[in-house]
């Protein structure tokens, strides 16, 4: 919802930038058409985001438990009492919220810096035309096009204690441990899910910046090349700059994506994601849909959409100043 | 002026939208008023064969049969047990749901506080045969004390203790254990390079509260106190908790790659395969013979307790039959309610399914006079506890049952999980029950 606003915003500009030159006495009939135009878009918008989210605001003032799921209007107001219980951080349920932030907070740094880096290593490298560019590319894109429930089921299998593929590598054939190390619980639980969403999400980015830097001018390389810069330099002076508003969308919408992850974890672990990997969004289902508590869910659920908000708004804010000063 | 006038359109059309979302639950399900010949029942069954399809081709000749002798068509959606409850839920919030349901008989009180349910007041239960038909201790099950059931026993289980007769001759055991350090001996005495005592499906939450709740019992301990209090961190739920963990900490009959088996079939896979020479398992002969495993080598005994402990076995596990109380065709449903708790339909089912019938006159058909069969039946009489019938109950499992699914990752990766740790937990657990 957030990364689609620019664009439509773009196009309207231009439209009513070009009316009133045209027809200035007919002003008012023709203001209305684009209207029109727009109005199933946001009947749409409203049935599908806005309303929802409304109801979802107001569900966290509410004592929503089982009781009065059938009948939500007997539902008693609770005022800020879920807030209240959510955020009593010296409470077991407000530790559990804390700690399952905080390991999302390391969780999407780690992803969003390893993919971004891995993408634009493999992006720089297939860059300029060589044999079998195409194949390198599709085999890149190949997790990107995989079923998620699939491919991760298959991850879990191969990351099993006994019988998986990864420790009979490190254990068996590599004599790396004598212990066989656990993946799926404990520690380690939380690097294998970064393996595995770093996986998932790196194609994408690769994806984006491969586009993006098909639009630079070869002329700036061969320019640079002539100044006798390196490909680090070539990199750093041409690519990155050009990439600019690539990367400021890419970035924060990685962001978005990897901090709300839902379906990789649930599909890796299960209803339960050992402490050590517990991301807030499947801490929030926990709390909603496996223990009833609808109440609470919701309002976990408006802080963390109001703690989205102001990421993304402050990190607007920051990119489109360096914008205006380039 | 037109620009308000399409606004206010919107608007009302919005609101009639929305309104026909909440409320309507008269016209849309179903086929209206009509005779009894056009009526179609839409009946959501549990996942209770090797596969949807299968239970699909189980079910179809009842439901013929039911057609034939009614006139009433019924429309069966077998839903895998993973999204069964987020779909009674659902429809519960919506009001549009099927007619008749099967649940889960430990979300039986948790249902029953939605008001989502027809209860089986005595007039009710009068019309599907009465009360008597049933088991005792299933019947139980079926909500909380006091209150008219919402529900009805359709397909009974119970935990029991699968062993390995094979191995347990090859280990010079002649008897199951009859006592839990009796168990506990036994594995020591199976665990060897090839094959380990136990096995058990660690890191399922539903498998780990039926367990750690049953030993809990046999402590003498509750979840519960008699007002609907919860009481998770005492003494003895401590101590289930800690006999549980010890499987893999102290005893070390069980592997510590169990705490990572969560997709419900796994501890039984080892069994079947002859990596452990027991497993604590709801009825399973279907699926051992599936999975190859020699019938003659299966034997099933009553999961023991402590030495001096209360002889307490196995949860009333199950499944229930519902009617959804927004049904327009509540008197056709409870023709089909009648008809699938009826004798026949109650032999053919349970005999496919492997479970046990849940009313007492199907036990004289000469298919429920087996060995292993009244093994069960006499847990289910004598030795079987319904799991707590309080409104939190769903609750209490979710938050229970991960508790010692962490702690006994824990275990597994080496660190002792101490009794102190263990009420720690519990009390977490128990402050994460409020709000």
């Amino acid at each position: 919802m957030i990364t689609a606003n620019p664009a439509p915003e773009a196009g309207t500009e231009a439209r009513t930038g070009s009316t009133p030159v045209r027809a200035p006495r007919r002003r008012k009939k023709r203001q209305l058409l684009p209207y029109l135009l727009l109005l199933p878009v946001v009947v749409a918008e409203l049935l599908i985001h806005i309303v929802p989210m409304f109801i979802g605001v107001g569900m966290s003032f509410l004592g929503l438990t089982q009781f009065f799921i059938r009948n939500w209007t007997k539902a008693p107001g609770a005022g800020l009492d879920n807030y209240r219980f959510v955020l009593q951080f010296d409470e077991a349920s407000g530790k559990a919220l804390l700690h399952s932030f905080w390991t999302t907070i390391q969780f999407t740094v780690i992803v969003l810096a390893l993919s971004w880096a891995l993408a634009m290593a493999a992006a720089v490298w297939t860059q300029h035309a060589f044999r079998g560019r195409g194949l390198v590319r599709t085999i890149f894109l190949i997790p990107y096009a995989l079923p998620v429930f699939a491919s991760v089921i298959t991850w879990s299998f191969m990351l099993q204690r006994d019988n998986g593929m990864v420790n009979h590598v490190l254990v068996d054939q590599l004599h790396l441990t004598d212990e066989r190390p656990f993946w799926l619980i404990g520690d380690h639980s939380f690097w294998a899910l970064i393996v595995v969403e770093v996986w998932r999400l790196w194609p994408f980015a690769f994806l984006a910046l491969t586009a993006g830097m098909s639009s630079i001018p070869a002329e700036q390389y061969e320019a640079a090349a002539i100044d006798g810069a390196g490909v680090l330099r070539s990199v750093r002076f041409v690519t990155l700059p050009n990439l600019r508003s690539v990367n400021q969308v890419l970035l924060l919408v990685l962001f978005l994506w990897t901090f709300n992850e839902f379906t990789v974890p649930y599909t890796f672990f299960g209803k339960s994601a050992p402490e050590q990997a517990d991301l807030i969004s499947m801490h929030i289902y926990q709390n909603s849909f496996v223990t009833w508590n609808f109440g609470t869910g919701s309002a976990m659920s408006v802080l963390l959409l109001l703690f989205l908000l102001a990421v993304t708004a402050v990190y607007l804010l920051l990119t489109r100043k360096k914008d205006v000063d380039a | 002026m037109r620009l308000k006038r399409i606004t206010s359109a919107v608007a009302v059309s919005l609101v009639a939208a929305s309104l026909a979302g909440c409320g309507s639950n008269d016209d849309s399900s179903g086929s209206g008023s009509g005779s009894a010949e056009d009526v179609t029942l839409t009946y959501w069954a549990s996942n209770q064969g090797t596969s949807l399809a299968n239970d699909e081709e189980v079910l179809k000749p009842q439901l013929d049969a039911f057609t034939a002798q009614t006139g009433i068509k019924v429309d069966v959606e077998v839903v895998p047990w993973s999204d069964l409850l987020n779909r009674i839920l659902a429809a519960t919030a919506s009001g549009e749901g099927p007619d008749v349901l099967n649940i889960g008989n430990t979300w039986s009180a948790s249902l029953q506080a939605t008001g989502a349910l027809t209860p089986f007041d005595d007039a009710t239960m009068a019309q599907i045969g009465g009360a008597d038909r049933f088991l005792a201790g299933s019947l139980a099950a079926t909500g909380a004390e006091g209150q008219p059931p919402t529900a009805v026993p359709l397909y009974s289980l119970a935990y029991g203790l699968y062993y390995n007769k094979k191995m347990f001759a090859e280990a010079g055991i002649t008897e199951p254990p009859s006592s839990w350090e009796e168990l506990v001996e036994d594995g020591k005495k199976l665990t060897t390079p090839d094959h380990w005592g136990m096995s058990i499906e660690g890191g399922s939450v539903s498998e780990n509260i039926h367990n750690v709740f049953v030993f809990s019992e046999q402590q003498g301990g509750s979840f519960f106190d008699d007002g609907g209090k919860p009481t998770f961190d005492t003494p003895e739920n401590v101590a289930g908790i800690k006999q549980y963990l010890d499987l893999v900490q102290e005893d070390k009959i069980t592997n510590p790659s169990n705490a990572e088996y969560a997709n419900g079939t796994e501890a039984l896979a080892d069994f079947a395969s002859g990596k452990s020479a027991m497993v604590m398992w709801q009825a399973a002969a279907g699926s051992l013979d599936q999975l190859g495993m020699d019938a003659a080598d299966i034997g099933v005994a009553p999961i023991p307790a402590p030495t001096g402990a209360e002889d307490v076995a196995s949860i009333v596990a199950g499944i229930n039959l519902a009617v959804f109380d927004s049904t327009d065709h509540k008197q056709q449903a409870l023709d089909f309610v009648k008809f699938m708790t009826s004798t026949p339909t109650q032999i053919s089912l349970n005999k496919t399914y492997g479970s046990l019938p849940a009313v007492q006159e199907a036990y004289t058909d000469p298919a429920f006079q087996t060995e292993a069969v009244e093994t069960f039946k006499g847990i289910l009489d004598d030795k079987a506890v319904p799991m707590p019938a309080v409104a939190e109950e769903s609750q209490f499992e979710t938050l229970v049952g991960t508790a010692v699914k962490n702690m006994l990752a824990q275990a597994a990766s080496g660190t002792v999980v101490t009794e102190q740790a263990i009420s720690e937990q519990l009390d977490a657990a128990q402050q994460q029950l409020g709000g």
